[in-house]
């Protein structure tokens, strides 16, 4: 069951009126190694895996949800007050044709979201791997849009969502160890 | 279109700072389930947060949906503003 | 003690059409190194935990963009 929670895990705030910005965002909406594969990934695969996992995959699943809300967020403050020409000008123009300034799962070249970005592959370790590689993917794509942003703001809360992927890779490694049932045996540097 | 006033960010700030500490501690906790320390800290944190829940509900209303949070008359979870709108 | 960057250099060879770059950078987080996290690492106070994304110190790797780079950023 789930229960939503009227409020952002984080503050986000955007100070540039800079809807091209919008146009990179979208890829952590509806792309391959964004936010909503991430929560669909882990709430689907936590029913065929290993009892000691369902928590984390749950939660992590979860998290993403509200990652989804932050990202959400940032596309309509840039977009919502943007008129068509300046849809068209920040290379909306096709999505604008479609949707008008309504946000859609699709990626940043406006490829719809599909399953296929995600797998369950019923083998613990084969979906703890697919889940490390995907937090590290999404890790890689918030830099390259910090890359991409000369919006302080809006880097802030990009920081924030990259720093979350480093924690959440963390912890799935930890899953591998347990589930590798090295316990006795953990290595700390 | 109401405005909203700075106690708004205020205490949202203050229940997003403490609502943070408890979901690292909860990722934390499902690959560290015997740390009793970090079991302390969560149940700390999980007590704060009703107080500052308390406090943003009676001034903004409900933030949970289906009874997490008691409604207002009328009936105001419904009511903006939304998180991606402030 | 680990680094949170790495750099490379690719070849550049004279026919490039383009001005070469010749540094290569690349980021290696720390959950690369850290293994399974100990128990009692140093934590940030909440407010800071909240701005940084994480509670312990030792996972804290924010990223900068190059025109960014003197922004600061907690200290750790």
């Amino acid at each position: 069951m789930w229960i939503y929670e009227k409020k952002l895990q984080y503050p986000v705030r955007v100070s540039t009126c800079n809807p091209t910005l919008a146009k990179y965002l979208v890829e952590q909406y509806g792309g391959a190694d964004g936010e909503l594969s991430a929560a669909l990934r882990y709430l689907n695969q936590r029913y065929s895996i290993p009892d000691k996992v369902i928590g984390l995959l749950t939660d992590i699943g979860t998290e993403e949800f509200a990652h989804l809300e932050m990202i959400a967020t940032m596309i309509y403050k840039l977009t919502k007050d943007a008129t068509p020409e300046m849809m068209k000008a920040a290379g909306l123009g096709d999505h604008y044709a479609i949707h008008d300034n309504a946000l859609y799962y699709a990626n940043s070249s406006g490829v719809p979201w599909t399953a296929s970005y995600i797998q369950a592959k019923g083998d613990p370790i084969a979906d703890l791997y697919e889940d490390i590689a995907a937090e590290e993917k999404a890790r890689a794509t918030y830099q390259w849009i910090i890359n991409l942003s000369d919006d302080p703001d809006l880097n802030d809360g990009l920081r924030f969502l990259r720093e979350r992927e480093i924690i959440h890779s963390q912890r799935f490694r930890e899953a591998v160890e347990i589930l590798k049932d090295e316990q006795g045996k953990k290595i700390f540097f | 279109m109401k405005q909203i006033p700075p106690e708004y960010y205020q205490i949202m700030e203050q229940l997003q700072t403490v609502d943070f500490v408890l979901v690292e501690l909860t990722l934390y906790l499902d690959t560290h389930p015997d740390d009793l320390e970090a079991i302390k800290q969560f149940n700390h944190y999980a007590k704060e947060r009703k107080t500052i829940k308390k406090a943003f509900e009676s001034q903004f209303g409900p933030l949970l949906q289906f009874g997490n949070s008691y409604s207002g008359h009328p009936w105001n979870w419904n009511e903006p503003p939304w998180p991606w709108q402030v | 003690m680990f680094t949170l960057y790495k750099t490379w250099h690719p070849i550049a060879s004279p026919f490039d059409p383009c001005k070469p770059i010749l540094e290569k950078t690349f980021s290696t987080p720390p959950n690369l190194y850290i293994g399974f996290q100990p128990p009692n690492l140093p934590q940030f106070s909440p407010q800071e935990a909240l701005r940084a994304g994480t509670l312990w110190k030792a996972f804290y790797d924010p990223y900068f963009n190059p025109f960014e780079k003197a922004k600061g950023g907690l200290p750790r």
